[in-house]
């Protein structure tokens, strides 16, 4: 719970913030001044109710999901492939589309944005060039993600005749996922002492070489933490992934590992229903008696599985830096 | 960690542009040491520029498509008619194809979503920067980080199953509502837009507090009358953000507001936005036929109003380079 | 740590390149479109998967118009749709071949709380075209009618637009439009006063489904020709079908699938129809 402290004796602990220690004085007794202050309580009551409010209502929302899903959070519900109109069915396929939907389009992903990243804090100049990138990454963050997925119906369904596939969906997530790895990417770089780049230039390595041995290291936990956490957002997509992962699930055979068989779970080119899509579509094509159970499930499922992208993004982030200052 | 790359590690290995190379052996081409990086990072900036302006281009030539060819929509009554009726026959006047109830329904939705949650989300920015920074960035903002990141369809289903119901058992017409869409974008921009509030306050230098105290305001004072006009055009740029994102919204909206096609005569009636009936009728109408094209145009029309936000983002940020320039 | 990072993107590498191989494999065929109809290939698809191993039927959603146009530009091998090609404007109809692979009977759903059993296709019209609002009107209680809808490109509104309705077109801006059966079916169940139409399949004890002009909406209703309310469901090819995907329409027309799938799912064996369209 956020402690809260009267505005007079908080100077020290609030830093800057705080309000200053005020001396007795004629001129404080004055009736503007009182209600200056009753008006500053009552501001400040305001706004810590304000924020309490606001956990509250995030943590009632959270706790009202795994409350109403918690029945369905079974190794057998993980597992087990839904049933078509018979109670019982599983989310397995799906929350395996999802992780694996993520892994690939992270292949492709991770590399580019982490290298237009490099682009932007280090060898970007002030040009039309890089102008035209700082505009189109701002466009891209703020596409509408149904529009990437009909972008993404264009042109890998209809144009390239992939048919929805997981491969389709990874390409629309990329597009997603490009501007935010780009701009996490950037900011770790910047973050990087200038110092420690200063040096390695004035003992003759190039510049890239610099990149790569020293400022790429020390970025890393940035990088890696923020990836990660961009990566849970992505996971619970499902705007950008109707039109191009699609919305079935076939038979997968989860004994055959090569991605060249088409029951093989690794094949990228089978349509892929994600958890995300799943739990739209079971509250309203779902014939399966229990429909309102798996739906409840599936979104407690979602919402722990981000929850825990978020708590390993946080806890690599700290290992990796205290490596990194450790060397 | 960097004591052991002695090798020059060559991440993306092309065989070419041997020709500067230098006789030693152990050290490797300024190619590799310099020229393949740049020109790979580059390449990233392209590939990212190409992306964008593909994207648009394909959305742009297929949204049009309904404007032109053999039985083309006015564009005028695409954007200021009602009437929506894709499958009239000729005998019932012909298909009509007005998408105002949808751009109304996705504007109309996003904004009060806004004015539902910028107020509450600048409070609590207010206790975070200002009030109780240390509870505040030790425990509030790492919990709006994590709901940041909770998928729009779980706000959609819990609209759904607890909002829906909620709306219609205490108020009038049937719950599927404007009033259900908005909460549930409200709450789902809130953590985007209170993050925002929040590090445009922080942003803000000591030295304005600092001083509007040394004066004898009080903190209540300092915030009103120093802090919000200071940070003023980032906590806009914060609630436009909010607003993109609402806005573009697809599956919790589309879960929770009826799909009705008519302009919301009160927060309480059913109606559509650009993105739900794009997600529902999508699928089911044929490539190239003036319905799918509509949908076209509409996803174009989305794209639109998008660039319409970011402009507004980048007219404030100017204004807020201008102004911190003249403070300096 | 750059080690690992290499490896990775080696291995990245490789896995892009590989991938392009996946495609080419003519022992398999896509069947893409009506999500209704997808449940019912895609059973049958495993149950042909499981007697011909090496073959490959993969079955995509998307929509009756996406299979439409799947199936015409070559994109997919076997469209499925609720309704005749024919209905759709901007798809040529001649070079398809229509495999009609089951029936689908629909009904007229209220919520229990309307006391009514039965509707006739006048009382039907009058109120899904917005004459009568209040179920006191056709001799229920006083209650005002909601109207569930579909969205107008789904195959069961036209269906029912086309059977039930007579082809009027409905009130515009009276009723709320739920995308999926199942969302309308928990509209109506939570809706005092709701209308709406559903798939037989669909039609549960938390709704209650209405006679037609008398006649109630059950399979041999359906079959003996008195209940109209009912469409095909549609498999086209572009041309006549050969190889993988005539063997596996075969299937979809033989014993194991007409004889037990179809009934299991809901639908109706064409075989059993007395009437056709």
């Amino acid at each position: 719970m956020p402690e809260i402290k009267e505005p007079i004796e908080k100077s020290e602990a609030a830093g800057h913030t705080g309000a200053p220690q005020h001396t007795p004085s004629a001129f404080h007794k004055t009736r503007s001044h009182r209600t200056a202050f009753a008006a500053d309580k009552l501001a400040t009551f305001f706004f810590c109710a304000a924020g309490i409010f606001l956990v509250s209502l995030l943590f009632l929302f959270a706790g009202y999901i795994i409350y109403s899903g918690r029945e369905s959070l079974t190794f057998h519900f993980l597992t087990s492939p839904p049933r078509f109109m018979q109670r019982g069915g599983g989310v397995g396929p799906q929350l395996f589309n999802s992780i694996y939907l993520l892994f690939i389009s992270s292949v492709f992903s991770i590399p580019i944005g982490v290298g237009a990243g490099i682009y932007m804090a280090e060898y970007a100049k002030p040009n039309t060039i890089t102008k035209s990138i700082r505009l189109s990454l701002e466009t891209l963050s703020a596409l509408p993600s149904i529009v990437v997925g009909l972008f993404g119906l264009l042109i890998f369904i209809n144009v390239l005749g992939w048919g929805f596939s997981i491969m389709a969906g990874a390409m629309a997530l990329m597009i997603l996922n490009l501007p935010v790895i780009t701009r996490v990417a950037e900011e770790s770089i910047r973050n990087v002492p200038s110092s420690l780049k200063e040096g390695s230039l004035a003992l003759g390595a190039t510049h890239w070489q610099t990149i790569w041995k020293l400022i790429l290291p020390s970025a890393l936990p940035g990088i890696l933490s923020g990836v990660i956490l961009v990566t849970g957002r992505i996971f619970g997509e499902a705007a950008a992934l109707l039109f191009t992962a699609g919305m079935s699930s076939p038979h997968l055979n989860f004994g055959d590992w090569n991605p060249l068989h088409y029951t093989s779970p690794l094949n990228p080119f089978r349509p892929a229903e994600t958890l995300a899509v799943y739990t739209w579509k079971v509250n309203s094509e779902g014939l399966a008696p229990d429909a309102r159970q798996i739906a409840d499930g599936a979104a407690a499922v979602l919402i722990i599985t981000v929850f825990l992208f978020n708590i390993l993004a946080r806890y690599i982030g700290r290992v990796l830096q205290n490596r990194v200052r450790s060397h | 960690m960097i004591s052991e790359t002695e090798n020059l590690p060559k991440p993306f290995c092309i065989t070419s542009g041997n020709s500067d190379m230098d006789p030693r052996p152990p050290k490797p081409s300024y190619f590799f040491r310099e020229t393949l990086g740049r020109h790979y990072t580059t390449l990233c900036g392209g590939i990212i520029i190409l992306l964008t302006v593909v994207m648009v281009a394909f959305v742009a030539v297929k949204g049009l498509a309904a404007f032109v060819g053999a039985h083309p929509i006015s564009p005028l009554q695409f954007l200021f008619s009602s009437q929506w009726h894709p499958d009239a026959s000729a005998s019932e006047g012909g298909p009509k194809f007005g998408a105002l109830a949808f751009i109304v329904g996705s504007l109309s939705v996003s904004g009060l979503a806004v004015l539902f949650s910028a107020p509450l989300a600048i409070a609590a920015s207010v206790l975070i920067a200002i009030i109780a920074p240390k509870s505040g960035e030790n425990f509030i903002r790492p919990v709006l980080e994590l709901f940041t990141g909770i998928p729009s369809v779980v706000y959609g289903w819990v609209g759904l199953s607890l909002l829906v119901p909620f709306i219609r058992n205490h108020f009038p017409g049937l719950g599927f509502s404007l009033l259900a869409g908005s909460l549930v974008l409200g709450l789902m921009i809130l953590p985007t837009i209170t993050t925002l509030t929040t590090d445009a306050l922080q942003a803000l230098p000591i030295s304005f507090t600092e001083g509007s105290y040394a004066l004898g305001a009080t903190r209540w004072q300092t915030i009103y009358r120093i802090l919000f006009p200071a940070a003023g055009s980032r906590i806009l740029i914060g609630i436009t953000l909010g607003i993109t994102r609402a806005f573009g919204e697809a599956l919790a909206v589309q879960m929770v507001i009826g799909n009705s096609v008519q302009i919301p005569g009160s927060v309480f009636s059913a109606m559509s936005t650009l993105t739900s009936i794009i997600t529902m009728d999508m699928g089911n109408t044929i490539s190239g036929s003036a319905w799918n094209n509509a949908m076209w145009s509409m996803a174009l029309l989305l794209l639109l109003i998008t660039f319409g936000f970011i402009v507004i983002i980048k007219v404030l940020g100017a204004q807020r380079t201008v102004k911190r320039g003249s403070n300096a | 740590m750059f080690k690992f990072l290499r490896i990775v993107s080696i291995v990245a590498l490789l896995f892009t390149v590989s991938t392009g191989a996946v495609f080419a494999a003519d022992n398999s065929i896509t069947a893409m479109g009506s999500t209704a109809l997808q449940p019912l290939v895609e059973q049958a698809a495993n149950k042909f998967m499981d007697k011909k191993p090496d073959a490959r039927v993969l079955v995509q959603g998307g929509g009756s118009g996406t299979g439409l146009t799947q199936v015409a530009q070559g994109g997919a091998n076997i469209g499925n749709s609720d309704i005749f090609a024919e209905e759709k404007s901007d798809i040529n109809a001649k070079q398809l071949v229509d495999h009609k692979v089951c029936v689908v009977g629909f009904a007229a759903v209220v919520s229990p709380k309307v006391t009514i059993k039965n509707v006739s296709q006048k009382q039907l019209i009058d109120i899904f075209s917005g004459k009568i609002t209040n179920w006191k009107d056709v001799g229920g209680p006083d209650m005002k009618i909601v109207i569930i809808n579909r969205p107008k490109s789904s195959g069961t509104r036209a269906t029912f637009k086309k059977y039930a309705l007579n082809g009027v077109e409905e009130a515009a801006g009276v009723s709320l439009t739920e995308d999926s059966s199942g969302t309308v079916r928990k509209t109506i169940a939570e809706t005092p006063g709701a209308v709406g139409y559903l798939a037989l399949s669909y039609v549960d004890a938390s709704v209650q489904a209405l006679e037609y002009n008398g006649v109630a909406p059950t399979i041999a209703n359906i079959t003996n020709g008195k209940y109209p309310i009912w469409s095909y469901e549609h498999m086209y090819t572009k041309g006549e079908p050969t190889g993988l995907t005539k063997e596996f329409l075969d299937y979809m027309m033989g014993p194991d699938v007409q004889g037990k799938l179809v009934s299991a799912l809901g639908y109706i064996p064409v075989s059993e129809m007395k009437v056709s369209r």
